[in-house]
């Protein structure tokens, strides 16, 4: 499936390292690369994204901003406006927010508006989601929010190897594309990661897991839960198909509905609340190209209609995991 | 434009000349920031036992909050941000609340009635504008009330802090914003975050008062939030205290401070320590001693303990607790999650 995966050496990585391996060959690669951020330069992020970047490629192309998201994207625009490659860390995704206006009018508009004079190789990254007991406000994923906007891209890989490449073509894109990383897969998914500079095509879907039963529609942190329901469903003998649509804008619209041609069903699974999310996306995709293959109702497995909980207790119970997947898996194989 | 920095006590505690309050105020004053430090320090254990969530310390800040928290009334409100526990239960969040709160726990997020404490705010600078909203509403209702808003320095870069103070001016709304400039934001020390050697001289900008305190001082704290709170109360307008400080501890118990800055800085700050400084002062004037120290940490301890109890008595969250509180009334969507969470206990 890897477009341009070369024959090379792989290292396991986890998924932070991999998205540090791929800053750090852009850098590398390209003098126009900045990147900034609350804590990236000398702590190397929250996360350690970063780490160690900013040593290598100098304060001013690694480095500490304000704190101030709003900030953060409108100076990212105005350097992308005047040739540079900004990447822009916002800490976490739920501090986006501050950056609406910048993003709403300016970040995906800005081509339109020059009618092609200007155009915005923007990149922003920001962790997203929950599952590992974070304070309140750290664990949102308003990715529907995002693409929700003209113009930009918004992108969530789900496992070290697809997020190195996919960083890259990021930030080659000449479109503003926002990066979404899944904090409980930062440290929590090790994998083999090709050396050296390699890049994914965006606006790709993928099939993680082949089957014939009902389709799995996932991104980020969702697909190792649906791909564990997968492995449940298997051992009753029921061969459930997992699509990792990796790319949310553009969205791979073939995949989708070649699969649910294949198998008839289908489930969307995203950790977001329920209502408005991307998951209604999917699912009007599916009811408008493949409405006569359906063998059974769209469903949805997703956050409920509530903030995401800071209760560590009860966090879990917010989040979709495999059982919540199969009640739905169960469901749609009854009809 | 540098401001002067208000001070009564030298970094060990002597009294610089005469002091603004009598003995037994200073007593009640440093009772108040004992039972911080107390807290705090009980609070970081707790943490590492699994017992509370992400907590943010404040060590070191004790007398930046207390002695704000201390020149309000009851019915003043306090508008923290996540760092201000200090303050809040000085201005009388009771332990339990606070100790369920930290825990993650719904229960300690409904703070009592009659408590004037917003809850603690996780997105920077959010709390600025509400708190003006909050003072200025006081005027609607025939009452007097301040506010005391709390921020750090680099939540100072914000557009919401800027929007806020502006409105506070044009409005002459009574708040106190209370930078606590504690020289960190997470990893950005102040002099990378602006270039103002002092927060205080931004108030030119917005015309209104700009005044700079030493943070550790107990005494010059309560004393300058005093004079704001009562320019306020009597039709002032608001004020921008900067409080100088230091963030001895890690920016949470996430964090790791050693990756960016050096054990030797910190020293410098602990020999300033707020608690040792107030407590010197008080044996100075002759009314404190060890053992009447080890008295009120023991009372102290008990105090603790007894929150501790009531907060270990509060039962589990319940997993339905997730959809709960969201609207007045559930809507049918939650009702559904609602009852699929009370049958799908696992
Ligand atoms: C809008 C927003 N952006 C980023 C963060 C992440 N964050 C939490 S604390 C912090 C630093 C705050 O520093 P300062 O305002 O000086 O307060 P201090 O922590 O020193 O008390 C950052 C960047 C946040 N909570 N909210």
């Amino acid at each position: 499936m890897s477009a341009i995966v070369p024959e090379t050496q792989t290292r396991v990585l986890n998924l932070v390292q991999a998205v540090n391996e791929a800053l750090d060959l852009a850098l590398e690669r390209d003098p126009r690369v900045l990147l900034f951020g609350e804590d990236v330069g000398r702590m190397g992020g929250v996360f350690r994204a970063s780490d160690g970047l900013q040593a290598k490629y100098g304060e001013h192309r690694v480095f500490d901003t304000p704190l101030a998201e709003s900030g953060i994207v409108g100076y990212g625009i105005g350097l992308a406006l005047a040739g540079m490659r900004p990447v822009a860390e916002i800490q976490f995704a739920g501090f986006l927010y501050p950056a609406l206006d910048q993003i709403l009018s300016h970040l995906g508009r800005y081509r339109h508006r020059t009618r092609g004079r200007y155009s915005i190789p923007m990149v922003i990254r920001a962790p997203y989601g929950g599952g590992v007991h974070t304070p309140e406000q750290h664990a949102d994923s308003p990715e529907a929010v995002l693409c929700h906007v003209p113009g930009v891209k918004v992108v969530i890989p789900s496992s070290p190897e697809r997020a190195k490449g996919l960083l890259l073509s990021a930030i080659e894109d000449p479109d503003p594309v926002f990066f979404l990383e899944a904090i409980k897969l930062y440290r929590g998914v090790k994998a083999e990661v090709p050396q050296g500079y390699y890049t994914l095509p965006l606006g790709k879907a993928r099939i993680v897991r082949e089957g014939e039963a009902a389709s799995l529609f996932c991104y980020g942190g969702m697909v190792e839960v649906c791909q564990k329901a997968a492995e449940v469903a298997a051992r009753e003998g029921v061969e459930l198909e997992v699509v990792d649509l990796e790319s949310l804008t553009p969205l791979d619209t073939e995949t989708i509905v070649g699969s649910v041609q294949k198998t008839g069903r289908a489930v969307v699974v995203y950790e977001a609340m329920r209502t408005g999310g991307f998951g209604a996306e999917v699912a009007a995709r599916i009811a408008e190209e493949a409405i006569d293959f359906l063998q059974a109702p769209i469903l949805r497995v997703a956050g409920w209609d509530a903030p995401y909980p800071p209760f560590s207790a009860v966090e879990h119970y917010y989040r979709p995991d495999a059982k919540r997947v199969l009640e739905a898996v169960r469901k749609v194989l009854r009809h | 434009m540098d401001v002067d920095t208000l001070r009564y006590l030298q970094d060990d505690g002597t009294p610089l000349g005469e002091l603004p309050f009598p003995p037994e105020k200073l007593l009640s004053g440093y009772r108040a920031l004992r039972r911080a430090r107390h807290f705090d320090e009980r609070a970081l254990v707790l943490q590492r036992q699994g017992k509370l969530g992400v907590y943010p310390p404040f060590r070191g800040q004790e007398a930046a909050q207390v002695g704000v928290a201390l020149a309000l009334e009851k019915t003043d409100w306090l508008v923290p941000s996540y760092r201000e526990t200090a303050a809040a239960l000085t201005h009388g969040l009771p332990i339990a609340t606070t100790i369920l709160y930290w825990r993650a726990d719904p229960s300690g997020w409904r703070f009592p009635e009659g408590v004037r404490i917003l809850p603690f705010y996780i997105p920077i600078a959010t709390q600025i504008p509400q708190a003006v909203g909050v003072a200025q509403a006081g005027k609607y209702h025939g009452e007097n009330w301040v506010v005391a808003a709390f921020i750090g320095d680099g939540g100072t870069s914000e557009g919401d802090f800027h929007e806020g103070l502006n409105f506070a001016s044009v409005f002459g709304a009574p708040v106190v914003f209370v930078v606590q400039n504690n020289g960190w934001a997470i990893s950005v020390p102040t002099e990378k975050q602006m270039k103002v050697r002092r927060v205080a001289s931004r108030a030119q900008g917005y015309g209104i008062p700009g005044v700079v305190v030493d943070g550790n001082d107990l005494v010059a704290v309560w004393k300058a939030a005093q004079e704001a709170v009562e320019r306020a109360r009597s039709g002032g307008g608001p004020t921008l205290l900067e409080a100088l400080t230091y963030r001895i501890a890690p920016h949470t118990s996430s964090d790791d401070p050693g990756r960016y800055r050096t054990e030797e800085q910190t020293e410098v700050w602990k020999r300033k320590d707020p608690v040792m400084r107030m407590r010197r002062c008080l044996e100075y004037l002759g009314v404190w001693d060890e053992q009447r120290e080890s008295a009120l940490v023991e009372e102290l301890e008990t105090e603790l303990l007894a929150a501790l109890e009531e907060a270990d008595r509060s039962p589990e969250p319940a997993p339905w607790s997730i959809v709960e509180e969201v609207f007045a009334e559930m809507n049918p969507d939650q009702r559904a999650a609602w009852e699929y969470l009370q049958g799908g206990m696992r």
